[in-house]
């Protein structure tokens, strides 16, 4: 329980500090940190905690946190809790260091140049996050492939909201499968 | 008499602060969802028109900040106005009630969920949002190669951070330390004027 406590902070706290470009590029971290590398959670459990996370108010990173937090330890809050506090941790300590040398900090010319790097490889990652998730787990068949194209011209062209493309889905899952 | 009654006054008004802080917060915890950029319009409304906590340049200057800085960009943005406000303190007040709502409601599901998880409706409902929830991911990728004008070499960096970790397995983490390292080395070696 406790080695697992600690798996779950240190992994989570490479999550917080690496994570950059906000909580879709945080995904492939958490994706790949979790199931692949810990087996916390299976491939399609962690899809479903995505689905959750999307359709549940609240920065998704921090909701992936608690629910896996859960899992991990075998459903204890303890675990909720200290994956929680991890993924924010590093947020803290880096937020209240740029906040004190504020400007210097932007204008310093290799953390600048670092970020024209650091944000496009995160859009990438983002991309990586949604290529991985389509696999075989949660592509059963040629009806996952037309959900997932109507989802994707819902909320492309027609600006669905996110709550109503997953309910939408769902009742199609229901009636299809 | 007065300064007993004053020093209860001027305690009473950083309980508020604190207070209001906690509140508005606990607000956008509650009200956003689909993270981070969803919750920037509200954190504005809130931090800015309402409260009057930071003005407009202030807010652009702590949105560029938040974004640049690793992890969930509500996060850095609580951190950052809790900190100007009232410090320490007031950080971790501001982190707790972005923080509260999110955990509770995944603590709920998460509890049940367990229970329901075997069902085969649940299991059918869950087939069908499973394909869903890559479409949704996939959407803010092409808004954000869009919104930086498909640049060509945005594109390639984000499709070989992508493959990178798609296709050959690795870390995403060492996928962010080569970018910024590598952005560095060009901007030292290569491009002397950006």
């Amino acid at each position: 329980m406790l080695s697992t406590l600690i798996q779950l902070f240190i992994t989570f706290f490479k999550i917080g500090l690496f994570g950059f470009g906000g909580g879709y590029a945080m995904l492939s971290m958490i994706q790949y940190e979790v199931v692949e590398a810990h087996q916390w959670v299976d491939i399609k459990e962690f899809t479903d905690i995505v689905a959750i996370s999307q359709s549940t108010p609240g920065p998704i990173a921090i909701n992936c946190a608690t629910y896996i937090g859960y899992t991990a330890t075998g459903g204890n809050i303890l675990g909720s809790t200290v994956a929680t506090f991890a993924v924010c941790l590093p947020s803290i300590i880096i937020m209240l260091i740029v906040c004190k040398f504020f400007l210097a900090f932007r204008k310093n010319k290799y953390f600048s140049a670092a970020l024209k790097g650091m944000m496009p490889a995160a859009i990438g990652l983002v991309a990586a996050a949604a290529l991985m998730l389509m696999n075989s787990h949660n592509f059963v068949d040629y009806k996952s492939v037309i959900i997932c194209i109507t989802a994707f011209i819902l909320a492309y062209f027609f600006k669905a909201g996110i709550i109503k493309i997953i309910v939408f889905a769902g009742i199609l899952g229901y009636v299809l499968f | 008499m007065n300064i007993e009654q004053s020093n209860r006054n001027e305690i009473h008004f950083k309980m508020k602060q604190y207070l209001n802080l906690f509140i508005s917060f606990f607000k956008i915890g509650t009200f956003t969802l689909g993270g981070g950029y969803v919750m920037i319009p509200l954190i504005e409304k809130e931090v800015v028109n309402k409260r009057k906590w930071i003005n407009n340049g202030e807010f652009s200057e702590m949105l560029t900040l938040a974004q640049s800085a690793p992890g969930p960009i509500a996060i850095n943005t609580a951190i950052f106005v809790g900190y100007k406000i009232k410090g320490f303190k007031g950080m971790l007040t501001t982190v707790l009630g972005t923080v509260i709502p999110s955990f509770t409601i995944i603590m709920l599901i998460a509890i049940f969920f367990a229970e329901f998880e075997n069902s085969k409706t649940v299991e059918r409902i869950f087939c069908g949002i499973r394909p869903a929830v890559v479409a949704l991911i996939a959407v803010p990728v092409i808004n954000m190669l869009k919104n930086n004008s498909f640049k060509v070499h945005i594109t390639v960096i984000a499709a070989v951070s992508a493959i990178a970790v798609w296709l050959l397995g690795i870390s995403p983490v060492i996928v962010i330390i080569i970018a910024g390292l590598c952005a560095i080395m060009y901007n030292t070696f290569i491009s002397k004027q950006c």
